[in-house]
C-alpha cells in the first residue's frame, strides 16, 4: 500500500471502531441536552460546540457514525446480493428469463431514483432499515448488469469450457470458476457505490426520510442545522466534514484495492 | 538499382536500445551493426523475444516512450537518424519507409474503409494530385494481388479475409512508394498457400527497387526471399551471411537449432508412422485390435447470420477415430476444423448427424452420464493461458480433474506428479500462475491437464501454430510420446501441414466445411487426388525440399 494511503486507512479503522464501540471515544451522552448550553460554540467543554438542544457535537457525530455509515454500507450489500443473484439468473437461465429480467431491469432503472426511494420509504415507512433498503432498490440494476455481462463473458472462456469437459454440473462450474473471476469488476462496483452511497443515504436523512429523531446522524445533524446558520457555524460544518472525509476514505482505499485486485489477476 | 557513388540504404552501427522498468533496465537491444542495400531484402530472424521487432522499430524511432536508444552510426539514405525529430520523423514514415505488420486486423482502422486507408499516404505526402488518388488505390489494390479492386476498396477490413487483409496493408505500406519496407513477421498469421502469394508480392517490390527488412521467426520465409541474413538471439546478432550460406551450413550452434528445429517441415519425423490399426504395426499402447474410440456420422452444424442467411460451417462430416491413432485434420481458416473439434467434445449440437463415443451416441446422453462421458474426450486449445482459470496455480490447474473425479489428496499427489513426468515438466512450476510459465511450459501443462481425467481422445485445435519452431518440435515430440505410452487418440486440427504430417496416421482434408480428401496420411501427401489438397501441399514443399536439403548438410536430425 502506497505511503500516501495511510492516513486514508487509518481514517477508516477509526470510523469503523467509532461505528462498531462509541462509548470508546466519548463519555458524553450524544442525547443529553443540556439547555444552559445551547449552540455553545466549540470550547474544552465541548470539543466541537453544542447544538440547538445543547447536545454534545462531538458526541453526536461520534454516535452518528453507525447509522451514518450502516445505512450506505447495508444498502451496497443488498444491492450487491440482489443484483448478483439476478445477473446470474438472467446469464444463466436462457433467453426469456434473460429478457424478462433484463427488461424489468430497464423499467427499474428508467424510474428516477430518488422517486423509487421515496416509494419505497413511503409503503415501508422512515427508519434505518427503509432507507437502506430503498436505496438498494435504486443501485440493484447496476450489480446486476455488470454481474450478467460478467457471467455472459466468462461463459464462453476457454477454461470455462474446459471445466465443462471435466465433467463439472453447471453450477459447480459457475461456482468454481465464473463468479470468482467475475467477482472483481463486480466489487469494484460496489466500492465505487459504496461512497455514494453513504452520501444518498445522508441525503435521506436530511429530508427526513432516514433513522427518526433524535438518532444522531450526519445528515440529519446537518438539516437541523440549517435554520441556525446565521447563529452558529459549528452544527452545520462538523457533520458535513465527517461526511466528506469518511466518503473519500473508502474512495481512496477502495479504488487502491480494486487496482490490487486487477493487478492479481490480469 | 543502386546508382552508384551512393552508399547503403540503411547503415547501423552498435544499436543498442535499453528499457528502463521498475526491476531494473532491460537490454532488448545489446549492440547490433547492419546495412541494407537498395533492391535488397535483408532478414532479421531469431526466435520471440531475441530484439528483432525492436531493432527494426529502434531504426525508425518506434521504440515507444521510455526505450533509450544509442548507436555509434544510425543513417538512412545518408541522413543521420540520430538527428531526426518530430516532423521530420512523419516525413521519413510512410513516405520512405513502409511497414507491414504481423496482425493486419490490428493494423488496420476496423472503422474505415479499405481504399480510404490505402488512399492515406496519398494524400499524406502528396503522392499523386487529389483526384486520382481513387485510381490509384485501385491500382495499388491490383498491383497487390487483390482481385476486383474496386469494389474490394469499399469493404471494411473485417471484410476481407486475412490474406486479402495483408495484401491490403501492404498497398498501403507500398503506396508511397518508400525505400524501404520493414516487414514484421507479414505472413505468420497466413495460411500456406496465401503466404506463398504474399512473399511473391514482396519479391516483385523488391526487383523494382525497394529494400526490405524482413524480420521473422519463420525460416522457411527467410529462405523463400531473403538476400542476407541476420541470426539474432538475445539482443545480439550471433551469426550473419547470404540467405542460403547461413541456412545451408549454419556455423553458430543456436542458428543450427533453428535450422534443425525447423529441419523436420515437410517430412514425416517418424519414419513407419503407419495407423495402430494397420496390420504392420500395433503400437504398445494399444495391444490387439484398435477399436474405435470415437466416431461421428454425418455432421451438419450450420449458424445463422443475422440479415445475410445462413453459414454452414459443418457439411457433412464423418469421422472415425482409433485408440492410439492420431487424425489429422487440415485445412485454412474458416474451414470449419474448429467447430469441428466442438462437435466432437460434445460442446456444440449438430443440426444433423451424430457423434458415438466408445459407442454410445453423445444425444443419448444427460445430465450426470452425459458429464461423465465428457472426460473421454478432452481439448488442447491453441492459447493455453486462457485454459487455464487465471487465479489457478499449476498443481490448482492439474488438480481441477481430479477433484472433479473426488480423488482422495494422496491420490490427486500421485498422479499430479506422474501427469508432470509423462510431460517432461519439473516439479517446481506447480507453485506457478501458469502465466509465469514459458509458451512450452504453459502448451505442457495443458497436454498434462488434458491427460488428466484419462480420457479416450483428445482434441488438439492448432497446439502449437502459437509456439516458435523449436518449442514447436519439443511439444509435437511430447504428444508423440504420451500416445505411444498411453494409447490416447488425438484429433489433431492444424493448417499447418509440417506439423500434420509430424504427427498423423491418418489425414482430413476440409475446405468450406466439407472433408475433399481423407485416407492415409503417406497416400494423401504424397499422391494426393483433390485438386485443392494438391494446392495445399504444393504451397509448403517449396520450403520444406530446401530443409530437406539443409538438414542433410548441417547434419541435424529433425526428430
Amino acid at each position: 500500500m502506497p505511503r500516501s494511503l495511510w492516513p486514508w486507512t487509518a481514517v477508516l479503522v477509526v470510523l469503523a471502531v467509532m461505528a462498531a464501540v462509541p462509548s470508546l471515544f466519548t463519555g458524553i451522552d450524544p442525547d443529553a441536552a443540556d439547555l444552559n448550553a445551547l449552540l455553545h460554540p466549540p470550547s474544552a467543554g465541548h470539543w466541537l460546540g453544542t447544538d440547538q438542544n445543547g447536545r454534545d457535537l462531538y458526541a453526536r457525530i461520534v454516535y452518528g457514525a453507525r447509522p451514518s455509515l450502516l445505512i450506505g454500507t447495508g444498502a451496497v450489500l443488498l444491492a450487491l446480493a440482489a443484483g448478483v443473484v439476478i445477473g446470474v439468473a438472467a446469464a444463466q437461465l436462457g433467453r426469456v428469463a434473460d429478457q424478462v429480467l433484463s427488461r424489468s431491469l430497464d423499467v427499474v432503472l428508467s424510474v428516477p431514483g430518488l422517486l423509487l426511494v421515496f416509494l419505497v420509504v413511503a409503503v415501508l415507512g422512515p427508519g434505518s432499515g427503509t432507507a437502506a433498503v430503498g436505496l438498494a432498490v435504486v443501485s440493484m440494476p447496476g450489480f446486476a448488469r455488470v454481474a450478467r455481462s460478467e457471467v455472459i463473458r466468462l461463459r464462453s472462456a476457454q477454461y470455462v469450457e474446459a471445466a465443462h469437459g471435466f465433467g463439472w454440473s453447471r453450477a459447480q462450474v459457475v461456482a468454481r470458476h465464473v463468479l470468482p473471476n467475475a467477482a472483481g469488476p463486480v466489487l469494484a462496483l460496489a466500492t465505487v457505490s459504496l461512497g455514494a452511497m453513504i452520501v444518498a443515504s445522508s441525503s435521506l436523512s436530511f429530508v427526513g426520510l432516514g433513522p427518526r429523531p433524535p438518532t444522531a446522524e450526519w445528515g440529519a445533524m446537518l438539516s437541523d442545522s440549517r435554520e441556525f446558520l446565521a447563529l452558529a457555524w459549528w452544527p452545520a460544518v462538523f457533520p458535513g466534514v465527517a461526511i466528506t472525509v469518511a466518503v473519500l476514505a473508502v474512495t481512496f482505499v477502495g479504488q487502491h484495492l480494486n487496482r490490487r485486485v486487477e493487478g492479481r489477476l490480469s | 538499382m543502386t546508382p552508384a557513388g551512393r552508399g547503403p540504404l540503411v547503415a547501423v552501427r552498435d544499436l543498442t536500445v535499453r528499457f528502463p522498468t521498475r526491476h531494473g533496465v532491460v537490454e532488448a537491444v545489446r549492440g547490433v551493426s547492419f546495412r541494407v542495400e537498395r533492391g535488397q531484402v535483408v532478414a532479421i530472424v531469431g526466435e520471440s523475444g531475441s530484439g528483432k521487432s525492436v531493432t527494426a522499430r529502434g531504426l525508425v524511432g518506434l521504440t515507444g516512450e521510455g526505450a533509450r536508444v544509442g548507436a555509434a552510426e544510425l543513417t538512412f539514405d545518408g541522413v543521420d537518424l540520430r538527428q531526426v525529430r518530430g516532423r521530420a520523423w512523419r516525413a521519413l514514415r510512410g513516405r520512405r519507409v513502409g511497414f507491414v505488420l504481423q496482425d493486419a486486423l490490428g493494423s488496420l482502422d476496423p472503422l474505415r474503409r479499405v481504399g480510404a486507408e490505402v488512399a492515406e499516404p496519398l494524400r499524406a505526402h502528396r503522392i499523386v494530385p487529389g483526384r486520382q488518388v481513387d485510381a490509384e488505390v485501385v491500382r495499388l489494390l491490383g498491383e497487390a494481388g487483390i482481385p476486383a479492386p474496386e469494389s474490394r476498396a469499399r469493404q471494411y477490413p473485417h471484410q476481407l479475409s486475412g490474406g486479402l487483409r495483408q495484401r491490403a496493408l501492404i498497398a498501403s505500406a507500398l503506396a508511397a512508394r518508400p525505400d524501404l519496407l520493414i516487414a514484421d513477421e507479414p505472413t505468420t498469421a497466413l495460411d500456406a498457400t496465401v503466404q506463398r502469394q504474399v512473399l511473391a508480392l514482396l519479391r516483385e517490390r523488391v526487383d523494382d527497387g525497394t529494400a526490405v527488412l524482413l524480420i521473422s521467426h519463420d525460416l522457411g520465409v527467410v529462405a523463400e526471399i531473403a538476400d542476407h541474413v541476420y541470426v539474432m538471439k538475445d539482443g545480439r546478432f550471433v551469426e550473419d551471411g547470404p540467405a542460403a550460406a547461413v541456412l545451408e551450413s549454419p556455423s553458430h550452434p543456436y542458428t543450427k537449432t533453428l535450422v534443425g528445429a525447423v529441419a523436420w517441415h515437410g517430412r514425416a519425423a517418424r519414419p513407419g508412422r503407419a495407423s495402430p490399426a494397420g496390420p504392420e504395426d500395433v503400437g504398445p499402447g494399444n495391444a490387439g485390435t484398435a477399436r474405435e474410440v470415437l466416431r461421428a456420422e454425418g455432421l451438419v452444424k450450420r449458424y445463422t447470420l443475422p440479415g445475410r442467411g445462413e453459414f454452414t460451417a459443418v457439411e457433412d462430416v464423418s469421422v472415425t477415430v482409433r485408440a492410439g491413432e492420431t487424425l489429422g485434420v487440415v485445412g485454412e481458416s474458416g474451414s470449419g476444423k474448429t467447430t469441428l473439434g466442438r462437435l466432437l467434445m460434445g460442446l456444440l449440437e449438430p443440426d444433423a448427424g451424430r457423434v458415438l463415443l466408445d459407442g454410445r451416441p453423445w444425444d443419448g446422453l444427460r445430465g450426470p452420464a452425459r458429464r461423465a462421458a465428457r472426460r473421454g474426450v478432452q481439448m488442447i486449445y491453441q492459447h493455453p493461458l486462457s485454459s487455464f482459470d487465471p487465479r489457478y496455480t499449476a498443481r490448482q490447474i492439474l488438480e481441477e480433474p481430479l477433484r472433479a473425479d473426488r480423488a482422495p489428496r494422496e491420490e490427486r499427489d500421485r498422479r499430479v506428479a506422474l501427469l508432470l513426468e509423462h510431460v517432461g515438466l519439473a516439479p517446481d512450476v506447480l507453485d506457478r500462475r501458469a502465466r509465469e510459465l514459458s509458451g512450452g511450459q504453459r502448451q505442457r501443462l495443458a497436454i498434462a491437464r488434458a491427460l488428466a481425467p484419462g480420457p479416450q481422445v483428445i482434441v488438439c485445435d492448432e497446439p502449437v501454430s502459437a509456439l516458435d519452431a523449436s518449442i514447436q518440435a519439443q511439444v509435437l515430440d511430447v504428444l508423440a510420446d504420451v500416445q505411444e505410452r498411453l494409447g490416447v487418440a488425438y484429433v489433431f486440427v492444424s493448417h499447418d501441414l509440417a506439423v500434420i504430417r509430424r504427427l498423423s496416421h491418418r489425414v482430413m482434408v476440409m475446405k468450406d466445411g466439407r472433408v475433399v480428401e481423407s485416407g492415409e496420411m503417406e497416400k494423401v501427401f504424397d499422391h494426393p487426388e483433390h485438386p485443392y489438397t494438391k494446392a495445399l501441399i504444393d504451397a509448403v514443399p517449396r520450403f520444406a525440399s530446401r530443409f530437406r536439403r539443409v538438414s542433410r548438410g548441417a547434419g541435424v536430425t529433425g526428430a
